[in-house]
């Protein structure tokens, strides 16, 4: 046969999809580990639904996952795939719109049956007619070749063998990208340890996909995408919440506290209950509590008897849990509270992102019950933002919420590992001192003592009842109320918040993009391609402390002509800077349920600009 | 004395219910039943033999969240119905605590009743305090869920339709591993019931009758004043058999169709008297026992309907993270961070 065509290219986005049961989010996130072992940037985005599994072959059940990688700094997980992988017609008509006009769709031949196209809500079979034309289509029988490939492995029945078709698709996928197969050969091999035919139909399956990419005369050229330049140092791929997981690991390591997390089970947020639940190790204690409330009660509980109390939730566990927030408040103890933003009101779309719950974060208790917040900006920054909140927390005495959301949670990058030598101690500095002690008396910061339960000495009660300052005592007293209400707003506005930092590289912008959260990515990928292919000037700047905020925030919005603001919300950032400084900020808002895109941003600074 | 938590006993200073006492004015209503519940739990407290920072009270809120800031401890005052979780989160953090939660029935069975039943089920070492005045005396007057059918309050006024609980049989029914009850003013007997809460190794359930004589003056008279209650309580003693009256002149029997019946001694003879086992562990005869009264407007047991063992919440746990917690710091840390895939970029 002819040899194939090696082709270079700097970047792709690749899209599997198929039925929840299909496997697609670990098709997916095997393909993430070999193109991290490549050395390529990369960033992912899984999309799935929200019923574990939607009957088989409708649109409903269609499981996703994307992965943008490149020879060169990336930032978000690509707007429009160049690939899609779809292993049934429900995967075909549910994502081919987003595929780029031209680009390259491979499908599972066998899934294209009379009754799968029906479910899928097509007339005819779109590999039959010209629905197709604009895209380059590669059938490839996926189903069939796998059971074959599985052939003679004992204790493998063809239902058996037929689920192995996902590795089929990786392995084709691997080869068309050049992707080391050692990753995925050890993966198997650890996973199935105990499961010998499994193991074995699983490699089978693997290895004949990507033997039939080199082999068959169907697909002519595979592609090399070289390693993306990095500064020095140690990488692994992470997760939002793999991040977070670690960060707060880290911040019980540099307090010396013992980190304590109850949570109740909620989408997304459950994957850092899981996730922190295997950490025995490090002395985590976690309780799966009864419900939201006692989740947040038991965390502020434990917080009194001198842990890290963290519990974590997502929107609709927010609400439940506003009125402990508020105690918290009251008490003024430590407790971080992470919200992993999803798409509301009530249980709205739980496995969409959106980040809607800023107001309600900054404002969502009854009384003037102000509290920092902290929002991550990419996966990797989930780890620097957790230790960033328990050192607010900490040190403030106070409860921070950290907010995330489903996009962060859930899409992965590279991640430069920091050194620890470099993380900031954190010290609780819990009160030992009998000499003049008084609950409520204060520091610089005009943070309390937290004394302990088992101190000698040091007894005391605190509540939600209204505080008489330094005593804590009781009290309804008007002067003392009216000066606890400006003290708890004082002692947040003097939380040491860095400046926010502008890129502007010549100086001369007169549009500022600014963002919080999860558009970092979008808004820095949209900057760089808008400047180099279109020699826009625009400045970006990115706001990572929403309470309080950047000391420089109004001066950097003040210097530009005009500020655009995207948020996955209705502009409630926009409309507290408004508020705040009197600034005519540009909101523009997207709440679909999908991150906000790099084409997003371009076309709203070109509207702008061009 | 062995104690549910807290640590091993210690030698300590003689202390004395001052010690115990804080420096706030306690502000019930004049006669309300907390006073004497109060100067019985202080009092007890040098018997516990834990030092007094050592010892953690947590309230919800209600007339009986006050509690907190009369006791020399350390203590929480949380929000409504949430103590148990509170509680939960210290108890299980500190094992080296003794943690006391103080409830009321609005508190504890209306807005927090899944807090009480969760903390019930897993056993957390707790000793939970659940004053019952059959009302909601903080908001003034309502009827509340231990309130009798019928009652006519503000928020009732043409009489309640709710079917009450009966707080103990709710925490039988909750899987609970001690569950006791007792009278607000029986000073000796509330002494004795939270001697043998504290003795637990668990969680430990005491639902005390507490009069507000502003709300619902005499809901207890059968059981609490003069001349009523030295014929209507039944007191349960462990391996006693159950009898009540002044000269213990009747007592409880199983009936020929099984069921459990009030009887004559000299009647019934006293081979027919059943003898009560706090520590069966299958609870059928203590929710008989819960039953036997549907309220307590005639003879009513009192005393501990069960007292058995259960592997403590939270118990081995604790310890072993803080083991574990010694043994790491940086390098574990450092380590952490580098497990699963990774790569070099020079």
């Amino acid at each position: 046969m002819d040899e194939k065509t090696l082709e270079k290219i700097d970047r792709v986005v690749v899209r599997f999809a198929g039925d929840s049961g299909d496997g697609m989010q670990l098709t997916g996130s095997r393909f993430t580990d070999a193109t991290a072992v490549v050395g390529n940037d990369l960033a992912t985005l899984p999309d799935f639904p929200a019923e574990i599994r939607a009957p088989a072959g409708t649109p409903h059940g269609v499981s996703a996952f994307q992965i943008h990688f490149a020879s060169r700094d990336i930032l978000t997980p690509g707007d429009h795939p160049n690939v899609l992988v779809a292993m049934n017609p429900a995967a075909l008509i549910t994502q081919l719109g987003a595929v780029e006009k031209g680009g390259t769709v491979i499908v599972n031949e066998d899934g294209f049956t009379d009754p799968n196209l029906r479910k899928a809500g097509y007339g005819s079979n779109p590999l039959e007619d010209d629905s197709l034309d604009d895209y380059q289509v590669f059938r490839v029988p996926m189903t069939s070749m796998t059971v074959r490939a599985t052939e003679g492995i004992d204790g493998i029945k063809a239902a058996d063998a037929q689920r192995c078709k996902n590795l089929f698709a990786l392995g084709l996928v691997s080869w068309m990208y050049g992707r080391p197969t050692e990753p995925t050969v050890d993966w198997i091999h650890k996973k199935f340890e105990d499961k010998l035919p499994v193991r074995d139909a699983n490699l089978a399956a693997f290895r004949a996909g990507y033997n039939f990419g080199e082999t068959a005369e169907l697909l002519a050229v595979h592609y090399e995408v070289e390693p993306a330049p990095a500064p020095p140092g140690t990488y692994r791929n992470v997760n939002g919440t793999q991040a977070l997981a670690l960060g707060l690991i880290a911040a019980s390591v540099q307090s010396g506290l013992q980190l304590f997390l109850a949570s109740y089970p909620i989408t997304p947020a459950s994957e850092l209950l899981h996730a922190l639940s295997r950490h025995r190790r490090f002395g985590v204690h976690t309780i799966q509590a009864e419900d939201e409330i006692a989740a947040a009660n038991m965390a502020l509980g434990a917080a009194f008897s001198g842990c890290l109390g963290v519990t974590a939730t997502s929107g609709p566990g927010m609400d439940l849990k506003a009125e402990t927030i508020g105690l918290a408040v009251a008490m003024e103890l430590p407790l971080v509270v992470v919200d992993t933003q999803r798409a509301g009101p009530s249980t709205g779309m739980p496995t969409k992102t959106e980040a809607a719950d800023l107001l309600m974060a900054l404002y969502g208790r009854h009384g003037e019950s102000p509290l920092p917040v902290v929002a991550p900006s990419t996966p990797a920054d989930c780890f620097g933002s957790a230790i960033e909140a328990v050192r607010i927390a900490v040190t403030h005495r106070t409860p921070v919420i950290l907010l995330s959301d489903t996009f962060l949670a859930n899409s992965s990058e590279p991640w430069r590992l920091p050194d620890v030598a470099s993380l900031p101690d954190i010290d609780p500095g819990f009160a030992t001192d009998p000499a003049g002690f008084q609950p409520y008396a204060r520091d610089e910061k005009l943070a309390r003592p937290w004394a302990v339960p088992g101190t000698p000495g040091l007894r005391h009660r605190i509540g939600g009842l209204e505080k008489e300052d330094v005593t804590g005592n009781i009290s309804y007293d008007p002067a003392n109320h009216e000066h606890m209400t400006r003290l708890r707003a004082d002692r947040v506005a003097r939380v040491e918040v860095p400046d926010v930092e502008v890129d502007d590289p010549d100086g001369d912008a007169s549009l500022l993009v600014l963002g919080w959260g999860s558009s970092y990515g979008a808004i820095q990928g949209a900057a760089r391609r808008l400047r180099r292919e279109q020699g826009l000037k625009l400045a970006t700047a990115h706001v990572r402390h929403l309470n309080p905020l950047p000391g420089n925030l109004e001066d950097v919005l003040r210097s530009y002509e005009r500020v655009l603001l995207p948020e996955m919300n209705m502009g409630q950032l926009s409309r507290i800077l408004r508020a705040e400084f009197l600034i005519d900020i540009e909101s523009y808002t997207k709440v679909d349920g999908l991150p906000i895109f790099t084409r997003d941003v371009m076309e709203q600074v070109e509207r702008r600009l061009a | 004395m062995s104690h549910g938590n807290g640590g091993d006993p210690v030698d300590l200073p003689v202390l004395t219910k001052a010690d115990f006492s804080s420096d706030q004015e306690t502000r019930w209503c004049p006669g309300c039943g907390d006073y004497a519940v109060l100067a019985s739990v202080q009092g007890f407290m040098p018997e516990l033999g834990v030092p007094p920072e050592k010892i953690v009270f947590v309230t919800g809120i209600g007339c009986a969240g006050r509690f907190v800031y009369y006791m020399d401890t350390y203590g929480m005052h949380g929000i409504h119905g949430r103590a148990p979780a509170l509680a939960t989160g210290v108890a299980t953090s500190r094992p080296d605590l003794s943690v006391w939660v103080v409830s009321g029935d609005g508190d504890a069975l209306s807005i927090g009743g899944n807090h009480l039943i969760h903390a019930l089920r897993r056993n957390v070492p707790l000793k939970i305090l659940l004053f019952n005045n059959q009302i909601y005396g903080l908001t003034k007057g309502q009827y509340s869920p231990t309130s009798e059918e019928g009652k006519v309050t503000k928020s009732t006024p043409f009489g309640s339709q709710d079917h009450p609980f009966n707080p103990v049989s709710l925490a039988l029914g909750a899987e609970a591993t001690f569950v006791a009850r007792t009278v607000d003013t029986d000073k000796k007997h509330v002494a004795e019931t939270l001697r043998a809460a504290a003795a637990h190794t668990g969680a430990a359930f005491v639902e005390i009758y507490q009069n507000c004589n502003v709300f619902n003056d005499g809901a207890f008279d059968a059981v609490r004043a003069k001349g009523e209650k030295e014929q209507n309580q039944i007191r349960l003693e462990h391996g006693q058999p159950i009898r009540f009256g002044p000269e213990g002149e009747r007592g409880v029997a199983r009936g020929a169709d099984g069921r459990l019946e009030l009887v004559d001694v000299a009647e019934a003879g006293e081979e027919a008297l059943l003898v009560h086992d706090a520590k069966r562990q299958e609870p059928s005869l203590a929710f008989e026992l819960a039953h036997l009264a549907a309220r307590p407007t005639g003879p009513t047991p009192i005393g501990v309907f069960r007292a058995v063992d259960r592997p403590v919440y939270g118990a081995e746990l604790a310890p072993a993270l803080d083991e574990a917690r010694a043994q790491v710091g940086k390098e574990e840390l450092e380590k952490l961070l580098h497990s699963g895939e990774t790569w070099t970029v020079s």
